[in-house]
């Protein structure tokens, strides 16, 4: 844990404004006016990669993203102190709907898809903000890279977990952001889904150009798909660092990939024991 | 038995059930997208049927004219309820939220009695001839417009929440909130929606209502009317609404029969929509196709 606590409150190194779609700056997040979640919370996200955002249950990364969406105002929570800059605008207290008509577009925790809607609802629902001529081509791209939704007539809610992600992420894009987050795509997913859903963003990363911004307990995955990570505790963040620097580190290894610490290394024994176990 | 009342009494509950179909719609309506039980749904028909009223008698608008102006009136009005009456109360208590409809309701009632007494009053025959014989039935030429008008009511309805871009905002907003604003949709926008189609239908429903009889503030008494057809239906169920109104609309003709020709009690009309109301709430307090974890009141 030592190294961790050296690392905290150091600011991401200064980066260049250009390349940063999304710079969240110092921000506090109080809930009821009395809840802190967010304690003065940096972190940029950069034009067209996957930024991941790690941390452990109740460290605060889906304040973070409802945050950065506007999203706080229904959960009587609230930015207190600190801005959130996306494309060199302040977008700090603005209404949801205009961050939407913006440009970032979040995929929420346990997806969101309205349930009693079918398919085609779920994503004429998603270019809410668009013009309506652009609608029948998006659903046909959307299509393109989930043709597994085309099949599936009936009601979202009738889907499976990860037709459901995958009808979320078509709804991201069907508002044609810039900047895409995802909290926990890989929720209540097959280790087979997770892989899928994760070779999809990056898809989209790489050929639509779309700026991620990925909260994960999956740190594996997050970091294999990932640019640049931050990891945050207690409302803060405590590391950052590129993919492979995070993945390298040894706080990290220990702390949330697994297997780290020099008596940990061993995963034969384990392995062996359940084995024998079964055999008994 | 006596046939032919029978089913010119079918007829009419039908006829007039779809018209408690269109309010029910129209109370389900608010309830669903911004969670309000709406006690003032009546007194909105009123007023919709006394504006029109109004300018037909006092500003001498020929009937469709009147109509359309008295549509866009309550359309506004709707609207300026909603902002100024109800947005202050988001996320204050269910119960404070229902007083402040029932004073609404209490506030409305007396502002037309001020503004336009407790008489009744009629329309000016807007329709040549009074009835129409449809297969050697008599029925009566506003009957037929309620019948068109309350079709063509639901047909909008349907369209706009299955295929327009805001009914289906307001359906997710009814799902959920917090969804629908994370997909670039103004929650309060869809509330001020909410109300102003509820106010313009209810509009619709008043006029009909006072062709069919009379102008007058009793009128106000289908908003009661409804709560057994909304409740019947299930509390968030529009198509739900639907039946509910055309099944109480059909029962009171039905109570009224069986009354008038067995049982010679009286007023049977009036009571047994609350009769089934009660019933169906020990049977199915969710309603025949509401979902379960509605909250009752």
């Amino acid at each position: 844990m030592s190294s961790v606590t050296q690392l905290k409150n150091q600011t991401p190194k200064n980066q260049n404004m250009e390349d940063t779609i999304l710079s969240v700056n110092n921000i506090e997040v109080v809930f009821n006016d009395v809840i802190l979640v967010l304690r003065g919370l940096n972190l940029n996200a950069k034009r067209g990669q996957i930024t991941a955002l790690l941390g452990a249950n109740g460290a605060g990364k889906s304040t973070t993203l409802k945050a950065i969406a506007g999203l706080l105002g229904s959960e009587d929570g609230e930015i207190t102190r600190g801005d959130v800059v996306y494309n060199g605008v302040d977008i700090t207290r603005l209404p949801p709907e205009k961050i939407v008509r913006n440009g970032t577009f979040l995929v929420m925790e346990g997806r969101g898809i309205v349930q009693d809607m079918t398919v085609i609802e779920n994503l004429r629902l998603g270019a809410f903000t668009q013009p309506q001529a652009n609608v029948a081509g998006d659903i046909e791209k959307v299509f393109s890279y989930f043709p597994r939704l085309k099949e599936r007539t009936g009601l979202a809610g009738y889907l499976s977990g990860g037709e459901q992600q995958m009808l979320a992420i078509g709804r991201a894009l069907m508002a044609r952001p810039k900047l895409i987050m995802m909290d926990e795509p890989s929720m209540g997913l097959s280790p087979l889904l997770v892989k899928e859903v994760f070779g999809i963003i990056k898809r989209l990363n790489k050929e639509l150009g779309i700026s991620v911004l990925l909260v994960e307990q999956n740190a594996n995955m997050a970091l294999q798909a990932a640019d640049y990570g931050y990891i945050m505790e207690n409302g803060k963040i405590v590391l950052d660092g590129t993919a492979e620097e995070l993945m390298n580190n040894e706080d990290v290894k220990e702390f949330y990939l697994g297997g780290g610490g020099s008596e940990r290394k061993s995963f034969k024994n384990i392995k062996s024991f359940k084995r024998r176990k079964r055999w008994l | 038995m006596n046939w032919d009342l029978l089913f010119q009494l079918l007829i009419n509950g039908l006829i007039v059930g779809m018209l408690y179909g269109v309010v029910a719609m129209c109370f389900v309506l608010i309830y669903k997208s911004t969670q309000v039980v709406n006690f003032a749904q009546g007194e909105f028909l009123v007023l919709g049927a006394w504006v029109c009223w109004f300018f037909i008698m006092k500003m001498q608008l020929p009937f469709v004219l009147a109509f359309l102006f008295a549509m866009a009136f309550m359309t506004i009005f709707g609207i300026i309820v909603q902002m100024v009456v109800l947005r202050p109360l988001i996320g204050e208590p269910i119960i404070s939220v229902i007083m402040v409809t029932i004073g609404l309701s209490i506030f409305m009632q007396a502002l037309m009695n001020w503004m336009f007494g407790n008489s009744a009053e009629r329309f000016p025959a807007v329709f040549g001839e009074n009835t129409v014989s449809i297969g050697g039935l008599q029925v009566e030429t506003a009957y037929l417009m309620s019948l068109v008008l309350s079709v063509l009511v639901m047909g909008l309805f349907y369209y706009f929440f299955k295929f327009s871009r805001y009914g289906l905002a307001m359906r997710a907003t009814a799902y959920n909130q917090q969804v629908a604003q994370s997909l670039g949709i103004s929650v309060k926008q869809v509330f001020s929606m909410a109300w102003a189609i509820s106010a313009l239908v209810s509009c619709i429903a008043g006029v009909v209502l006072g062709l069919v009889n009379a102008v007058s503030n009793s009128l106000a008494i289908i908003g009661i009317k409804v709560f057994p057809a909304v409740i019947v239906g299930g509390l968030d169920s529009i198509i739900g609404a639907v039946v509910g109104g055309v099944i109480i609309g059909v029962l009171e003709n039905m109570a009224e029969f069986v009354d008038g020709q067995f049982l010679h009690i009286g007023n049977m009309y009036t009571v047994a929509p609350f009769y089934v109301l009660i019933i169906i709430l020990m049977i199915r307090p969710y309603g025949l196709f509401g979902t379960k974890d509605i909250e009752r009141i």
